[in-house]
């Protein structure tokens, strides 16, 4: 039912403007508004808070259907759901409250603030401040490459509240736009994922109440983390439905095409080609879901698994999309078709909540623990 | 406001194919739908119910498989639909069927607007509105593409006429057929989908609605069906194959033949 | 008695009718009848709608009967004459008037009754003399200024009035916006028999009935209908279906004003008419349309058919599949769910051909096809056919026709 409707939505709302809004860049707003009225953004905020009570593998269905359409599109609804999970899992009753309710109307959009422009792989690298006064806290700092910054009405902001501590002196605190002291950097003119909106977030001695901060000061950075680890297999169904997609596309194409006198879909070596993109993104899929599953079911140890779906995906989307290109041949490579911008999109998937450098060392890191401990 | 919409679940005529061996119609995989005009007036039936509250019933007459539709009609925003079906209603043509509606509408105790789509796709008639107007006794209007305002029990609407519309106004209550440029309709939402799936559609017989009998179905209906046939399929004309540059050469050139020019005169 | 039956001794379990049924109602679950290794036809009273396909498919074997009855009509024998009702707005005549004429006058051949026609309004005096030079031997007329050109309930009433008075056995209208509004109120009234939207209508030389066939399920199928026990049996004719009425040298007929009859007031209120010329009466009316479908592929090339609309003092129509997919607006579309043409000449670019698409144009006078897939079942009923890929074809046809080619 779930991944029908975002079908539909992909198809009849998404696909016919894809292009367009790739082209301007500008903020798919209309479709959001068709997210929310189809309760889209209810599927994984619990039913005390007017969700519906699934969970992170509904969600991955709705980006996953959402994305074949188009990837930027997708990501408005992704990355909200970024930042609203940590304010499921660490929220205050009141916080939740206050929150919660307006994220499953989809009346606004949550993001997610971590990464700077010293502090992205080396996320403990952040140098924004929360510095305690009263009972406020005043916040000072720039973020960076904010997906939809400008756009959403809260955000979840990591920051030091005990600078001196390092990473175990950060904290995270939730802020509304509007807030003195808290604008925005331009828009940022992308490669790809153009209809989404990236931004700075910049702190200019922002003032915050104290009840804005999240579980504890000195959680931080353990919230991001968590957080990651949960949403990452959003990114993974990300790129999966930006690889089928381009998938489909592709193979539709080549029947299309002739060469020779025959389609160029009877040539084995495009065969091949497609069996293997074909085999690479239903393997995508199986680890998605199963990641997705094990969130959802609370495995405590989802670190590795989580790494490696969203490393998984993100290069065979990247694989799959290139292929795409390939087989379109001249015609893939014009903005006229619909490829070139799925491979443009595809490249962030390897890039962002976490490069994929950083998700291997997650994973062999985590093996080399485990091989540890079994030893002991 | 109560608001009052009339459906017909029908078959997707637009993915119909013909045998090509037998002639006849494939019905396999010819999925039923809600016939796309009245999804436009389910749509504006909950605008309306959103602009000035009330409630927005779907009613259908149709055999039992009908009751999808309805339940399709709640994932749009229905708050209740029921299911008017009886053996005695089969085999109704146009006449027959607005005699039956309008007696639903009646039990239900009617309503302030009654919406319908202008024509079903596989009739095609455009007959039914009309025809639940009369038999109510109030003013109808077809082809209506946009609800201007409703004020004190006034109604203002525009019709679509073939060079352009008319703006009429009207007391409640009333039928209206709604043609495609009146709204764009939401898609179901998740919650309309989960209230649909669990939903529990009440039928209305004959005896419930208080029906004639004798003006029900096929013993209702004035007009009979004597025969149907599938249209000869052509065979096509000529055909030219090749180089564009040679293939219109020669098509050109057998227009010239014939005596006939499509150039700009 | 159930209203369909079969009649399990002529069955021999051939399943034509299973394959013809629209709705599924039929299995192959009975006991043998006239064969007795194959199961008999059951139908399933619940789904059937007594469309008369199955009917139709047993014409060899006869095993299905359906049992015709129906509620009490009108006194047949009474009524006599073919009466069109004559559709006016501001002043003028609706053009699909002298169609309907026409096709009074041919059924008059084979019923020797006059042609009747009925016209009610405001000043619509002016416009009998036009209808008589048709050769309507008769008009039934109310002229009074009260009522409206759009007051329907006042007309539906007044028309009601004057057929049972007059007592004509056939009644015909224009297939137009009011014509469908208009005349199903009327037969809700009289309460009898209305077929919309007719193709073809004739005598029946045994029952001396109106046949009135038309396309139903998209145009996938062909409908013969009668209206047998009710009075008058009344029919719709879409404009440009059927032939004008020749104009007569010498009209003979004669204008009766009934101004015994009460003018109710009506509970509508006019307020305007909001004029808008768009693509829409250019399309119906042009007598070349160039029409791009699915094949176009992008919202921009559809410059290249308005060139060749242009090229062809043509109008600009389009498949579904081009206003779905948002590359044109749906005014343009042409087919079931659009508007249904008949040009003189109707190009298809890039256009398969589906059957909904195809209701819309096949009554056109040539149709050319252009498309890459030779198997597109628009060359079925395209007089010329290209095969070829229609951004190199459609550049080539325009410059030769701009060339004076």
């Amino acid at each position: 039912m779930i991944k029908d409707l975002a079908a539909q939505v992909a198809r009849e709302k998404i696909a016919p403007i894809a292009a367009e809004l790739d082209e301007s860049g500008e903020f798919p707003w209309e479709i959001v508004k068709t997210f929310a009225q189809a309760d889209l953004f209810r599927v994984f905020i619990p039913t005390e808070y007017d969700g519906l009570g699934g969970g992170m593998f509904e969600m991955c269905l709705v980006v996953e259907e959402l994305s074949k359409a188009c990837g930027g599109i997708a990501l408005s609804y992704a990355a909200s759901g970024l930042g609203t999970i940590p304010i499921i899992l660490y929220g205050s009753e009141e916080q939740k409250k206050k929150y919660l309710p307006r994220l499953a109307a989809g009346e606004i959009l949550a993001a997610f603030g971590l990464t700077e422009s010293g502090a992205g792989s080396d996320a403990a690298g952040i140098k924004t401040t929360a510095k305690a006064d009263g009972d406020c806290y005043i916040i000072n700092g720039t973020k960076q490459w904010i997906t939809n910054g400008g756009e959403a009405s809260v955000y979840t902001v990591i920051a030091l509240t005990d600078p001196a501590r390092g990473v175990r002196g950060s904290s995270a605190i939730l802020v509304d736009k509007g807030t003195p002291g808290f604008d925005f950097g331009k828009k940022e003119n992308k490669m790809g994922i153009r209809a989404s909106a990236t931004r700075e977030l910049v702190f200019q001695d922002c003032r915050v109440p104290k009840t804005s901060l999240m579980a504890k000061e000195g959680m931080g950075f353990l919230v991001a983390m968590k957080t990651l680890d949960q949403s990452r297999p959003g990114v993974a169904a990300q790129a999966l439905g930006i690889a089928q997609g381009a998938l489909d596309k592709a193979v539709d194409y080549s029947r299309e095409r002739h060469q020779f006198g025959k389609p160029i879909s009877s040539f084995q070596g495009l065969q091949f080609m497609m069996a293997d993109m074909a085999t690479q993104v239903e393997a995508a899929r199986a680890l998605t879901y199963a990641v997705a599953r094990a969130v959802d079911a609370g495995e405590k140890d989802v670190s590795r698994m989580s790494a490696m779906a969203k490393v998984f995906a993100s290069d065979t989307a990247m694989k799959v999309t290139t292929d795409a290109v390939q087989i379109f041949g001249g015609y893939g490579y014009m903005k006229d078709y619909p490829v070139e911008k799925m491979m443009r999109d595809a490249k962030i998937t390897q890039i962002y909540e976490g490069t994929n450098q950083i998700q291997r060392e997650v994973i062999a890191l985590g093996l080399i623990k485990e091989s540890v401990r079994a030893q002991k | 406001m109560k608001v009052i919409v009339c459906i017909k679940q029908v078959p997707d005529t637009t993915n119909v194919r013909i045998n090509p061996e037998t002639n006849t119609l494939v019905r396999e995989g010819v999925q039923s739908i809600i016939n796309p005009f009245d999804v436009y007036a389910i749509e504006e039936a909950v605008r309306l119910k959103e602009k000035h509250g009330g409630t927005v019933t779907v009613i259908t007459m149709g055999p039992p498989q009908a009751a999808e539709a309805l339940r399709e009609s709640i994932s749009l925003g229905a708050d209740s639909v029921y299911l008017v079906s009886d053996r005695a209603f089969a085999g109704a043509d146009t006449l027959a069927t607005a005699y039956a509606l309008a007696c639903a509408v009646r039990h239900l105790g009617g309503a302030d607007v009654i919406l319908m789509g202008r024509q079903a796709i596989d009739g095609d008639t455009g007959q039914v509105g009309p025809g639940v107007a009369e038999n109510l006794d109030i003013p109808h209007v077809t082809d209506i593409r946009k609800i201007e305002e409703i004020a004190d029990g006034r109604i203002v609407v525009e019709r679509l006429m073939e060079d352009g519309y008319a703006r009429i106004a009207a007391r409640l209550p009333v039928v209206l057929t709604v043609v495609k440029e009146i709204n764009v309709p939401r898609l179901p939402s998740l919650k309309g989908k989960i209230a649909a799936k669990k939903a529990e559609v009440p039928v209305l017989k004959a005896s419930d609605i208080g029906a004639d009998p004798e003006r029900l179905g096929l013993n209702g209906s004035p007009t009979q069906v004597m025969k149907i046939f599938t249209p000869p399929k052509p065979s096509g004309g000529k055909r030219f194959t090749g180089e564009p540059a040679a293939t219109v050469a020669a098509f050109l050139d057998e227009l010239t033949a014939a005596g006939i020019t499509i150039r700009k005169q | 008695m159930d209203p369909i039956r079969v009649i399990v001794n002529n069955c021999v379990g051939c399943s034509l009718c299973v394959k013809a049924c629209p709705y599924d109602a039929i299995a192959l679950s009975g006991p043998p009848g006239a064969r007795e290794d194959k199961p008999t036809a059951v139908i399933d009273l619940a789904k059937c709608t007594l469309c008369g396909a199955c009917v139709e498919a047993c014409k060899r074997y006869k095993a299905i009967v359906i049992t015709r009855t129906t509620f009490k009509g009108q006194d047949v024998a009474a009524y006599a004459g073919i009466c069109i009702y004559a559709e006016h707005r501001s002043g003028k005549l609706a053009s699909v008037v002298p169609e309907i004429i026409g096709a009074a006058r041919e059924l008059q051949k084979d019923l020797s009754a006059p042609v009747t026609a009925i016209i009610v309004g405001s000043g619509v005096r002016a416009l009998t003399s036009e209808l008589l030079s048709y050769g309507v031997d008769e008009i039934w007329m109310i002229d009074d200024p009260t009522i409206g050109d759009f007051d329907e309930d006042v007309q539906a009433e007044l028309v009601a009035e004057i057929i049972s008075e007059k007592k004509p056995e056939i009644f015909l209208g224009g297939g137009t916006v009011i014509g469908r509004s208009l005349l199903p109120r009327v037969a809700a009234k009289i309460l009898t028999g209305l077929t919309a939207d007719c193709t073809e209508l004739a005598i029946d030389p045994s029952t001396m009935l109106l046949r009135q066939t038309r396309p139903a399920f998209g145009g996938n199928i062909m409908a013969t209908i009668q209206t047998q026990n009710h009075r008058p049996q009344m029919a719709t004719v879409r404009h440009k279906v059927m032939r004008p009425a020749d104009k007569v040298e010498n009209p003979k007929g004669t204008v009766v004003e009934l101004k015994h009859i009460p003018v109710p007031k009506s509970h509508l209120e006019f307020l305007e008419f909001v004029e808008e010329k768009t693509a829409t009466v250019n399309l119906v009316e042009a007598d070349v349309i160039v029409s791009g479908g699915r094949g176009i592929k992008d919202p921009k090339n559809f410059a290249l058919i308005e060139k060749l609309a242009l090229a062809t003092s043509g109008a600009v129509g389009a498949s579904r599949a081009a206003v779905d997919a948002g590359w044109i607006p749906y005014s343009h579309q042409v087919g079931q769910t659009g508007k249904t043409v008949k040009p003189k000449v109707y190009i298809a670019c890039g256009i398969s051909g589906a059957i909904q698409h195809l209701a819309g144009m096949k009554g056109a006078d040539m149709i050319v096809a252009i498309n890459s897939d030779p198997n597109a079942p628009i060359f079925d009923v395209a007089h010329f056919g290209i095969v070829g890929d229609l951004f190199q074809v459609v550049p080539e046809l325009i410059k030769r026709l701009e060339a004076g080619g």
